[in-house]
């Protein structure tokens, strides 16, 4: 490519931005490829929506599956999804008569967005600070207690801590409310039990990074500089310690989506998940469709995100990517 | 520093005693003993052991020799509190929970454990095919993992399940199935690392001098010297599983009843928290337990075969 | 002269799993203000591991101090804590190490990485520091000093990067610099640009310094002083001089005979067979008799004492005790030999009588 008389920053740019199509169009592969099979997986399942309803009388089950649409041979039906999709229309609910995926995605997902924030918030930056001071404290007491903490913390599951927080703090000990999602109060418990194995997962991450980072040679460096501890581990190793967090952030999203959905049953919070998890006791397909399309866009959104943090972390990302572009 | 004079007779050259200075002087013990005295060290995957054994061994006798059966209802007696009669009380069907408990224990366990080995298998093959063969096949194997990774593994299972089960729940095939078909893309990328590692050594070159075949290469030869991290992985997936097998109960896709996995005794548990506590407290401190004891195994394993990880 | 570091019998313990590694087998030695100072020896001789005792960044679970002093500036640093210990680390003595590659930390400018040393030592600010920075980059000879200050290590070849823990090391302001085989992992060229800015570096500020190096060659270029080490001792020490011109030990008889040279055809080059002892069973004799042609039944006995040949040259071997045979060095020291001024008739017994 004859490229060679655009000034460098204006290449750095360029290449940055092939860089983020490429991801893109990545991502948009992938949501086909989700959208597509969870409609042709929607489509194996027995029966149609109705069925499970008091037996209705046949004309009126030939209306309502004209009236959506239902009657149409599949791939025109295939098409027409994907065409609404494109334009943000998930399609009705057929439990919830009246009311459309979106609405409940509207609805819902702002309670979700706050509880998955909260937690999110409260696994990095408390799993981050105890395995800063666990790696500290290397091999010493406080070292031991954190990592025991964190093992624990990964092998119990988020529905089982939430039950227990339940049990004690809001049932027993009457501290916290026990349900919905009224007040600031409502929200503690739910995200503390949300949080506590990505926040193990994340201390247990940062613990053996960053000791890793110690074992390097510019640690012995900034020592030889005659800093203390305090300003080597917060100054020259945090930085460093921190890239697989950053990675872990994908993956972190998807489990507080995931989470949610028990967390929310549990707690009766009225969130998308709560909703979801509705929609598969009911079997109510589009919704269950229209939730999984969704939830998977904001999936591949964050990751995305997590790549651009990436990116403005570690410099040396800029180079990997001009040798790959 | 001497201060006395040495007899004049030490004074004389002595021949070269160089197999002294090249005598290497530790015995060595091969590769998997050292790793098996490392992994003895480390006292938590010891305790995670005993802990793992002491649970399979309730698992499988205390049904055996418990008068109640899992299955029999007992209308008489729902919801009793633990008492000497019913070790964990009585849930409300007024099946003993005890009992209960350990066939659940059965359940999950083997839920997790085949689970994770048909990831396991399913990803050994697949990255070791792409390690081996590289080229074309690697690029296309590696990239339909990569999708399939972008694609959030619970939201599958919950689909798979949603299609394959019925109202009332899902058999034991239908739920192990639907576990594995996602969890084998990490194992797939560790197995292809290591195959691309090692694919290049000495003693696959001397191998394929030797005339060697694909199969044999990759049987014979590159899979045992994986076997570390395969075997890591795999004691680290299992917890994953049964998670995963939890979590499916507590959304309502678990076994059909009677059947019991600790799971779906949780989620039946979890309404009567308040006043039935003994219902939901035996099966849910269990599930904590058995992952924790696989985590820790599988730590430990990690730890005593990579002789670069430092604590 | 004013000694500004003073060693005095020091022993290193390292605990490892496989056993405790006596790395360190009381050592002495000392160093004139001014001075440059080679500690030569090779791989596992104990002398990285002296090198970084002296500033005391050997971590103290596996490695432990055992005794000795090590007096700097007229203080023992072996009692002191580690917070005093970072009042003298970038402030009286600094470091340069070994591989510029791993050295410098990769997320953090080059710039930042040399002004915060200042910023720490003279709290100064910000802007201050900078332009102090820019002029110690100048001065180690990086073009485009203002614009190199932004930029990330990644963004540097090897040489410049040493030039860099150079600047690093010089911003200290230190009265003793300690530089651990600064040119071992350089090209040979980017070698000797170092070496060259090092030695104008020491004419215009007279630091004193230790310079650890495997490399004879490296010796005889910067050095004043030469300590040859050996399995965690010092087994010789003089000036440049002696030690090429009038060696007494076999090992450094050894060193100068495998080192390759111009001027002196026809003596063969020899590599010292075998290796070194293992250290976690330490040789009671003379650790390097397995290896020496030279060595007497005693040398496997008894751990040989220490002789002096002049004022400034010491020896630790037995072939220096008026009971030994006489021997000649191989062929290739022997064409180098001269007598120097100074050199003692009769070798005389450090601290007792014959």
């Amino acid at each position: 490519m004859g490229l060679a008389h655009i000034p460098p920053i204006h290449m750095e740019v360029l290449i940055m931005l092939r860089y983020f199509l490429r991801r893109i169009v990545f991502m948009i592969v992938t949501l086909f490829v989700i959208v597509s099979a969870t409609f042709f997986l929607m489509r194996l399942a027995p029966g149609n929506p109705f069925t499970s309803e008091k037996q209705l009388p046949p004309e009126i089950q030939a209306n309502l599956m004209a009236h959506y649409g239902l009657d149409q041979p599949w791939y025109v039906q295939y098409f027409d999804y994907l065409g609404k999709i494109v334009q943000w229309d998930f399609g009705p609910s057929f439990k919830y008569k009246g009311q459309t995926v979106n609405d409940l995605i509207a609805s819902g997902f702002p309670i979700s967005l706050q509880l998955g924030i909260e937690a999110l918030i409260i696994a990095v930056f408390f799993g981050i600070l105890l395995g800063v001071y666990a790696a500290m404290k290397q091999n010493k007491f406080g070292d031991y207690i954190s990592v025991t903490i964190a093992v624990f913390g990964i092998s119990v599951p988020s529905f089982i801590m939430a039950a227990l927080l339940q049990y004690i703090f809001a049932i027993k000990l009457e501290w916290l409310p026990v349900a919905t999602w009224e007040s600031f109060k409502h929200t503690i418990l739910p995200s503390v039990a949300l949080a506590f194995m990505p926040l193990a997962y994340i201390a247990r991450l940062t613990r053996s990074t960053m000791l890793e980072v110690f074992s390097n040679d510019y640690i012995k460096t900034a020592k030889s500089k005659g800093f203390s501890e305090r300003i080597i581990v917060y100054r020259h190793a945090l930085r460093n310690s921190l890239l697989p967090v950053v990675s872990y952030l994908g993956p972190l999203t998807a489990n507080v989506i995931t989470g949610s959905f028990v967390i929310e049953k549990i707690f009766g919070i009225p969130g998308l998940g709560a909703h979801f998890v509705q929609s598969i006791t009911n079997r109510d397909y589009t919704v269950i469709m229209g939730v999984t399309a969704f939830y998977s866009i904001i999936l591949l959104l964050s990751i995305l995100i997590v790549d651009i943090i990436y990116g403005l972390i570690d410099p040396r990302i800029k180079v990997a990517v001009k040798k790959e572009g | 520093m001497a201060t006395h004079t040495p007899d004049q007779g030490k004074f004389v050259f002595v021949s070269h005693n160089l197999e002294q200075a090249e005598k290497i002087e530790k015995k060595s013990i091969g590769f998997w003993g050292e790793a098996w005295y490392r992994f003895r060290q480390n006292k938590l995957a010891i305790f995670g052991i005993v802990l793992l054994l002491i649970i399979i061994g309730f698992a499988i006798f205390a049904p055996m020799f418990s008068q109640y059966n899992y299955a029999k209802n007992d209308l008489m007696n729902t919801n009793q509190p633990p008492s000497s009669q019913h070790w964990f009380g009585t849930d409300d069907l007024g099946r003993d929970v005890f009992v209960r408990n350990w066939i659940g224990a059965r359940i999950s366990i083997t839920i997790g454990v085949v689970a994770a080995l048909i990831d396991i298998v399913i990803g050994v093959i697949w990255g070791g095919i792409a390690g081996l063969k590289g080229g074309k096949t690697d690029e296309i194997l590696m990239r339909i993992a990569d999708i399939l990774y972008g694609i959030p593994n619970l939201l599958v299972v919950i689909l798979l399940m949603v299609v394959f089960s019925s109202d009332k729940g899902s058999d034991l095939l239908t739920m192990i199935i639907a576990m594995s078909i996602t969890g084998w893309i990490n194992m797939a990328r560790i197995v292809r690392g290591q195959v691309i590692q090692l694919k290049n050594q000495e003693f696959v070159l001397a191998s394929r001098t030797l005339g060697a075949g694909f199969n044999r290469i990759l049987f014979k030869h590159l899979i045992p010297n994986t076997m570390g991290p395969i075997l890591v992985t795999l004691t680290l997936t299992i917890p994953t599983a049964i998670f995963t097998e939890a979590f499916l109960s507590f959304l309502g896709l678990g076994l059909t009843p009677p059947l019991a996995s600790w799971g779906t005794m949780a989620n039946e548990g979890l309404p009567a928290m308040e006043y039935y506590p003994w219902r939901l407290f035996p099966p849910a401190i269990f599930i904590c337990i058995t992952m924790f004891a696989f985590n820790v195994i599988g730590d430990g394993l990690r730890d005593a075969l990579d002789p670069r990880t430092r604590k | 002269m004013e000694k500004i570091l003073d060693v005095k019998n020091l022993e290193i313990n390292f605990h490892t799993q496989s056993g405790t590694v006596h790395a360190v087998r009381g050592v002495d030695f000392y160093l004139n203000k001014g001075e440059t100072l080679a500690i030569v020896g090779e791989s596992g001789s104990g002398k990285s591991v002296t090198a970084q005792a002296i500033m005391k960044l050997l971590p103290t679970p596996p490695a432990e101090i055992v005794k000795g002093q090590i007096i700097l500036d007229g203080e023992d640093i072996v009692p002191m804590t580690d917070k005093q210990m970072q009042n003298v680390r970038g402030n009286k003595v600094s470091m340069i190490f070994q591989d510029p590659m791993t050295s410098l930390n990769p997320t953090m400018k080059i710039g930042f990485q040399i002004a915060e040393l200042i910023m720490k030592n003279q709290k100064v600010t910000k802007q201050e520091a900078r332009v102090n920075t820019i002029k110690l980059l100048k001065m180690v000879g990086i073009p485009n000093p203002a614009e190199r200050y932004g930029q990330y290590p990644h963004q540097f070849s090897g040489g410049m990067r040493q030039r860099v823990m150079i600047a690093i090391a010089l911003a200290a302001k230190p009265k003793l610099l300690i530089a651990d085989e600064p040119t071992t992992a350089l090209d040979v060229t980017i070698q000797a640009q170092i070496l060259e800015l090092m030695k104008n570096l020491k004419q215009t500020l007279e630091t004193s310094i230790i310079f650890i190096t495997h490399d004879l060659g490296v010796v005889a270029n910067m050095a004043d002083r030469v300590a040859v080490m050996y399995a965690g001792q010092i087994i010789e020490t003089g000036t440049v001089d002696e030690i090429f011109y009038d060696p007494r030990h076999p090992y450094t008889w050894g060193l100068l005979s495998s080192m390759p040279s111009l001027d002196y055809r026809g003596a063969e080059l020899h590599a010292i067979p075998g290796s070194p002892p293992d250290l976690t069973m330490p040789p009671k004799g003379d650790g390097f008799a397995p290896r020496s042609s030279y060595a007497m039944q005693i040398d496997l006995e008894e751990e040989p004492p220490v002789f002096q040949v002049s004022e400034t040259h010491f020896v630790k071997s037995w072939l220096l005790h008026p009971n030994a045979p006489k021997v000649d060095p191989p062929k290739a020291v022997l064409l180098r030999k001269r007598t120097l001024p100074g050199t003692f008739e009769k070798p005389v017994l450090v601290g007792g009588e014959i």
